[in-house]
């Protein structure tokens, strides 16, 4: 029988939540890396057992951690514990959180700076690992997006990391600024359907997408409005808060921006607003359905000055129409004095029949529907401030 | 035989509880004893001092024999009691809430 795999970060801990297929009972484990902020922990598609979890913290910065036996042990990519640590000749195994620029002449501009708030240049400082997105058929390869913005990869298991370095050097990144919560590179998507296409949004620079796996990109911003920025239709700049797509039809994505949703049709090329009657189109969390593509879920957020549910009432929105069209889904979800978020990388969904949708609260508690969204119950309440959530689907 | 003492989630990463002991070849300063742990224990690299510059993290401080050296230069000698194991040299975390 088929179960899930709920793995959530926390601003204190990652956890692991299990159930059966009928996703009625849960089991929560003990918080795996206590004390760190995780901010997000993914499985691999190609080895449901391979997992990657990015840890961090202000004293001691980024580490990376992995686990091959589906979460039960977990170790830093090189340095598992009683193997040596070092190769023969007394070199590190593993580097596995040595995240470097690329400031190489051969494979990309020297770039030194980006823009600050206040509009200076900035150097370009490694913080963190947002998001960690492992391949769709090589459980060794492993992408993760950080702050300062950039993507890198790894192709042995997360032990050694390396920049894709077009990103940075295609043009604009010396125009990029953080957003309120750094400056992120927080979502990546790869095309099912054409291992070369991957998609990656920054706050705030935009969305963009390289077609040659990874050596050049383009900023795919066409339709986006931000009256932030003083070109409100400008090529980047734009605070892009998450994109999702529905594997099957992968030139269709969805975005959530700090104000509007938008969807485009030809894989970034355009984009239109698809708010329609959501009470507000602020917001962080955008999610599609697993099996009907026209079918997306976003939590309205009261504004980008208040980010809490309008009206102290938690409700997930969906639209079975691919936008424009949305109904709140209620039932199980508190509707008064609630006053969480739902940030980014905190909402997924499963893909048994019927499709489970799962989210996290900065207040501890996650959310799922067993029954893509019309109910919802909580698998538990009282976490540290949740950061993400991703769902393994098992077999 | 050098002693040195860890906050705990480093302890938790090098997966060593207590003070650790080091043979530091040479004269005994912040960088040779500290050359000297991330050989030790790899999955400290990057954590305590950053993995290009060698700077020392800033929620990261040195003490030792009652003494802030987190300011000393690199390869300042470290206290005597610290150079023949009576006193640890400590790495300590910024204390903070949160």
């Amino acid at each position: 029988m088929s179960g899930i795999r709920v793995l959530v970060g926390t601003r204190k801990g990652a956890f692991v939540l299990t159930s059966d297929a009928k996703r009625e009972r849960w089991n929560v484990s003990a918080p795996l890396f206590a004390g760190w902020e995780i901010y997000h922990l993914k499985g691999s598609p190609a080895d449901p057992n391979r997992l990657y979890a990015s840890q961090s913290s202000s004293w001691f910065g980024q580490i990376i951690q992995r686990s091959d036996d589906g979460g039960t042990t977990w170790h830093q990519p090189g340095t598992p514990p009683g193997e040596p640590t070092t190769t023969p000749d007394g070199m590190p195994k593993g580097e596995s959180n040595k995240f470097v620029y690329d400031t190489s002449s051969e494979t990309g501009k020297p770039l030194t700076t980006h823009q600050w708030y206040d509009g200076t240049p900035h150097p370009w400082e490694f913080k963190r690992v947002w998001h960690l997105e492992p391949s769709l058929h090589d459980p060794d390869t492993v992408y993760a997006g950080v702050e300062d913005a950039a993507l890198f990869r790894s192709t042995d298991g997360g032990q050694t990391w390396q920049e894709l370095p077009g990103l940075r050097g295609h043009g604009s990144g010396a125009s990029w600024a953080p957003g309120a919560g750094g400056m992120c590179l927080h979502t990546i998507l790869l095309d099912p359907s054409n291992p070369n296409r991957i998609f990656t949004a920054i706050s705030s620079a935009g969305a963009f997408r390289t077609n040659d796996a990874g050596k050049t990109w383009q900023p795919i911003n066409r339709g986006l409005h931000s009256l932030y920025i003083p070109n409100p239709t400008a090529e980047v700049g734009h605070c892009v808060h998450r994109i999702a797509m529905n594997r099957s039809r992968p030139g269709v994505l969805f975005m959530q921006k700090h104000w509007d949703v938008m969807r485009s049709d030809n894989a970034g090329e355009s984009w239109q607003e698809i708010s329609g009657n959501l009470p507000t189109d602020f917001g962080f969390a955008i999610d599609v359905h697993a099996h009907e593509p026209e079918t997306i879920y976003v939590v309205p957020i009261k504004s980008d000055a208040e980010h809490f549910p309008p009206d102290g009432k938690l409700r997930v929105y969906r639209s079975r129409t691919g936008g424009n069209e949305w109904e709140p889904l209620t039932k199980g979800l508190p509707q008064s004095d609630c006053y969480v978020n739902v940030l980014r990388d905190a909402m997924a969904v499963d893909s048994l029949d019927k499709c489970g949708v799962y989210f996290g609260t900065t207040g501890g508690q996650v959310y799922a529907s067993a029954d893509a969204g019309d109910s919802w119950a909580p698998i538990v309440r009282d976490l540290p401030p949740v950061v993400s959530v991703e769902v393994q689907t098992l077999p | 035989m050098i002693r040195v003492t860890l906050p705990a989630h480093l302890r938790k990463l090098a997966h060593v509880e207590g003070e650790v002991k080091l043979d530091v070849d040479g004269q005994v300063t912040q960088r040779s004893v500290l050359d000297a742990l991330e050989v030790r224990y790899p999955m400290l690299r990057g954590t305590i001092r950053d993995h290009v510059t060698q700077r020392r993290r800033a929620f990261v401080r040195f003490f030792a024999c009652g003494e802030d050296l987190s300011h000393e230069p690199p390869d300042a000698l470290l206290p005597d009691a610290v150079a023949k194991g009576a006193q640890p040299f400590m790495i300590v975390g910024a204390i903070a809430g949160g």
